[in-house]
C-alpha cells in the first residue's frame, strides 16, 4: 500500500485486550455511577411516552394537534425521523462491508442496535396515529379476518407496512446473527453462573469451528447482500407516501434519492452523537478512534451536499415546472408562515456543514458533536418543512389553516427520545457493544499466509 | 497424557491447541496431509482457509437462499393478486384489479425478508445448532477458543485414529498443549 493510513484500532492490542476491553463492560457487576444518572432521565422520558400514549388511547387523536387541513404532522414528521436514522446502522453493517470498509467493524454493533431502537420508536407513530391500535392490526397486515377485509394493496401506506416490517426484522435477525460468536465468548467469560447460562443459551452452543464460521461468513455476506437493497428500499417507499400523492411539495421524482441521502445524513449524525460520549465513557479511544469519527463526518458532508442538491432541485423544479401551485408552494415555504423553519433547516444542513471540509473540525470531537446534535434538529425540520408547509396552504385559500402541535404532541415525541436512550443504555451495559471478533480479525495475529 | 487405548470409545477426540491463526492453518495441513478425514478446527475468528483445507468443499447455503428469496416474491405476488383480484375485488379509481406495478413494493420486500431469514436460519440450522452440549466443551482450556488460542481435533472416529500417534503427530505439528476430548 502507498498510502501510509491512520490504523482502524490503535496499535497495543492483541485478541486478548481486545476481548477484555469490551467484554468486560456487560460481564463486570458495577453500575457506573454515570450511567445510572443517564437513564433515569431516559427513563423518565420514557415514562412520559408511556402517559402520553396512555392518555391518547382514552381520549383519541384529537389530543393531537393535526386537523384538517394538516392532518398529518407530527406523528409522520417523528416516524420519517426516526426510520431516517435507523438507516445509518445498516449502512454501516451492509453496505460498508460488501466495499470491504474495515473501519466500520468498530462502530457496526452499536450502529446496528441504533437501528433497531429507532424502528421501535417509528413504529410507535404509524400505529397509534390509528387510534385504536389494536385494531391496526387488519387495516395494515394481510390476514384472513371474519370481515374478510384485506389491505389495499394499491396504497404506498401499505407498501411501508411491508418495507419497514421487514426492514425491523431483517435488522434484528443481522444484528442477532453478528453477536452469536460474541455471546460464545461471554459465556466462556462470565464468572456468575446466571450469566454463562444467559449467554451460553444466546450463543446457540457456538463453538467457532472451521464449518461454523465458513457458513457464517457466507451467510453474513449474504445478509450484507440483502440488506444493501432493502435499506435503500426502505426510505424510498417512505418517500412514495408523499411522492405517489397529487400534493404540490410532494409530487416530485427526486423524493427517493434525497430520502434516502438524508436518512443517510441524519443516521450518521445519531451515530456521531451516541459514539463521541460513549467512546469517552467507556475508554474506547483505541477501538473507536479518530479515523472512525473523521470518516463519519466525512459521510456525513456527502450525504449532506446530497441533500443539499435536492434542496436546490426542489426550488429549481417548483419554478420551472410553471405550475402556479407549485411556485406557490415553494414561495409559502421560503416566505409563509413557517419561513423560520426553512431558513433554520437550510442554516443547518447547507451552511453549517460546510464546516466539515476543514480536518480541523472533523477530528474536534466536541465541536463534532455539537454539530451532530444541530444536524438531528436540522433533519427533524426538514420533514417538519416538507409535510407541514406542504398541507397548510393547499389549493383553496378558503381551505388554508396553520397547524400548532400540543403538549401532547411534543411529549410523545420527546418520550420516544427518553425511550430510545432507555434501550441504547441497557444495551451498552448488557450486550459486548463492539463485535468482538470482527475487530480481532483486523490484528496481525489473525492473518494468514496464503500458501506457496 | 492418556494412556489406556480402550478409552477410545469414550473418547471424542485428541485436541491440540496453537497460539495463532497460522500455526493453527499449517498444523491442519500436516494433519490433512497424514490422510486423516475427521478433523476438525476451531478459532476465535473466521479463517477462510480452514475450511478449504479441512472441509474442501462450500456450503449450500446460497442456493437456500435463492430459493428462500424466490419463495418470498411469488408469496408476495399470489397474496395481493389473491385479495385484490379473486377474495375481494374493489374498483379503486377504475385501475385494473390486476394492476401488476403496485404489486412490486410488497413482492420486493417479502423476497427480502425470506430470503434473509433463509441465510440465518440456515445457517444456524446447517451448522447444528443450537446444540447446548459438545464433547471440546469438555476440555477446560478449550474455553480460551472463543478467546486468543487456536485449536485442532482429530476424532476418534477417524478410520486412522490411534489415540498414541494422534496426540504424538500433534505435539510434532507445533501444538502448545494436546489435551484428550472425554466423549
Amino acid at each position: 500500500m502507498a498510502l501510509q493510513e491512520t490504523p482502524v484500532i490503535l496499535p497495543g492490542h492483541d485478541f486478548e485486550t481486545v476481548t477484555e476491553t469490551i467484554a468486560e463492560i456487560p460481564l463486570s457487576r458495577r453500575f457506573p455511577l454515570g450511567w445510572i444518572g443517564i437513564i433515569l432521565v431516559a427513563l423518565a422520558g420514557a415514562g412520559l411516552l408511556q402517559m402520553a400514549l396512555g392518555y391518547l388511547v382514552l381520549k383519541g387523536i384529537g389530543l393531537w394537534g393535526n386537523n384538517a387541513p394538516v392532518g398529518w404532522a407530527f406523528d409522520i414528521i417523528n416516524f420519517v425521523w426516526w426510520i431516517g436514522i435507523g438507516h445509518a446502522g445498516t449502512l454501516i453493517s451492509a453496505i460498508l462491508l460488501l466495499f470491504k470498509q474495515q473501519w466500520r467493524m468498530s462502530i457496526s454493533r452499536f450502529a446496528e442496535a441504533m437501528t433497531i431502537f429507532a424502528v421501535i420508536c417509528a413504529a410507535i407513530f404509524p400505529i397509534f396515529h390509528t387510534g385504536r391500535p389494536w385494531l391496526a392490526a387488519y387495516w395494515l397486515f394481510p390476514y384472513p379476518n371474519t370481515m374478510g377485509l384485506w389491505p389495499q394493496f394499491k396504497s404506498p401506506l401499505i407498501w411501508d407496512v411491508f418495507a419497514v416490517s421487514t426492514y425491523a426484522t431483517v435488522s434484528v435477525v443481522f444484528w442477532y446473527v453478528g453477536l452469536i460468536p460474541d455471546f460464545a465468548t461471554m459465556r466462556d467469560r462470565a464468572v456468575s453462573r446466571v450469566k454463562a447460562i444467559v449467554f451460553g443459551t444466546l450463543s446457540l452452543g457456538w463453538r467457532g469451528s472451521a464449518r461454523h464460521w465458513h457458513r457464517y461468513e457466507v451467510a453474513t455476506l449474504i445478509l450484507a447482500g440483502l440488506s444493501t437493497p432493502l435499506v435503500l428500499s426502505v426510505h424510498t417507499v417512505v418517500s412514495f407516501d408523499f411522492a405517489v400523492s397529487v400534493i404540490p411539495g410532494w409530487h416530485a421524482t427526486i423524493f427517493p434519492p434525497y430520502f434516502v441521502a438524508g436518512a443517510i445524513y441524519s443516521g450518521f449524525a445519531m451515530v456521531l452523537s451516541l459514539a463521541i460520549p460513549v467512546r469517552r465513557f467507556y475508554g474506547m479511544e483505541s477501538l473507536i478512534t479518530m479515523r472512525h469519527i473523521d470518516n463519519m463526518a466525512k459521510i456525513m458532508l456527502a450525504t449532506g451536499l446530497m441533500v443539499g442538491y435536492g434542496y436546490a432541485m426542489e426550488a429549481f423544479f417548483a419554478w420551472y415546472s410553471a405550475s402556479p401551485h407549485e411556485r406557490f408552494m415553494m414561495w409559502n415555504r421560503m416566505f409563509g408562515p413557517y419561513a423560520w423553519s426553512y431558513w433554520a433547516l437550510i442554516s443547518i444542513n447547507v451552511v453549517m456543514i460546510q464546516l466539515l471540509w476543514f480536518k480541523r473540525v472533523r477530528t474536534n470531537t466536541t465541536l463534532l458533536f455539537v454539530m451532530s446534535l444541530f444536524v438531528n434538529v436540522g433533519m427533524w425540520l426538514e420533514r417538519f418543512v416538507i409535510i407541514v408547509t406542504s398541507l397548510n396552504r393547499d389549493f383553496v385559500p378558503s381551505s388554508w389553516g396553520m397547524y400548532y402541535p400540543t403538549r401532547w404532541d411534543f411529549m410523545t415525541f420527546f418520550g420516544t427520545i427518553g425511550l430510545f436512550l432507555t434501550l441504547f443504555l441497557l444495551f451498552l451495559r448488557f450486550v459486548p457493544m463492539i463485535s468482538i471478533f470482527e475487530v480481532k480479525t483486523l490484528l496481525p495475529q489473525a492473518k494468514v499466509k496464503a500458501e506457496h | 497424557m492418556a494412556h489406556a487405548p480402550e478409552t477410545s470409545s469414550a473418547l471424542h477426540g485428541v485436541m491440540a491447541e496453537f497460539d495463532s491463526g497460522q500455526a493453527l492453518v499449517d498444523a491442519a495441513r500436516q494433519t490433512m496431509a497424514q490422510g486423516f478425514t475427521r478433523v476438525e478446527a476451531y478459532s476465535p475468528v473466521p479463517i477462510e482457509e480452514l475450511n478449504d483445507i479441512i472441509h474442501k468443499k462450500r456450503t449450500v447455503l446460497p442456493k437456500l437462499v435463492l430459493g428462500g428469496g424466490l419463495t418470498g416474491m411469488a408469496t408476495g405476488f399470489v397474496l395481493q393478486y389473491w385479495a385484490s383480484v379473486i377474495e375481494y375485488p374493489m374498483n379503486v379509481g377504475g385501475r385494473p384489479q390486476a394492476s401488476w406495478t403496485t404489486f412490486i413494493v410488497p413482492s420486493y420486500e417479502l423476497t427480502i425478508l425470506f430470503a434473509a431469514l433463509t441465510a440465518a436460519i440456515g445457517m444456524i440450522v446447517l451448522s447444528g445448532l443450537p446444540q447446548p452440549y459438545h464433547p471440546v466443551f469438555n476440555v477446560e482450556r478449550f474455553a480460551m477458543a472463543s478467546s486468543d488460542k487456536f485449536f485442532l481435533v482429530i476424532e476418534a472416529r477417524d478410520p486412522k485414529f490411534d489415540h498414541h500417534a494422534a496426540t504424538a503427530f500433534l505435539t510434532g505439528a507445533g501444538a502448545k498443549g494436546v489435551y484428550d476430548v472425554a466423549d
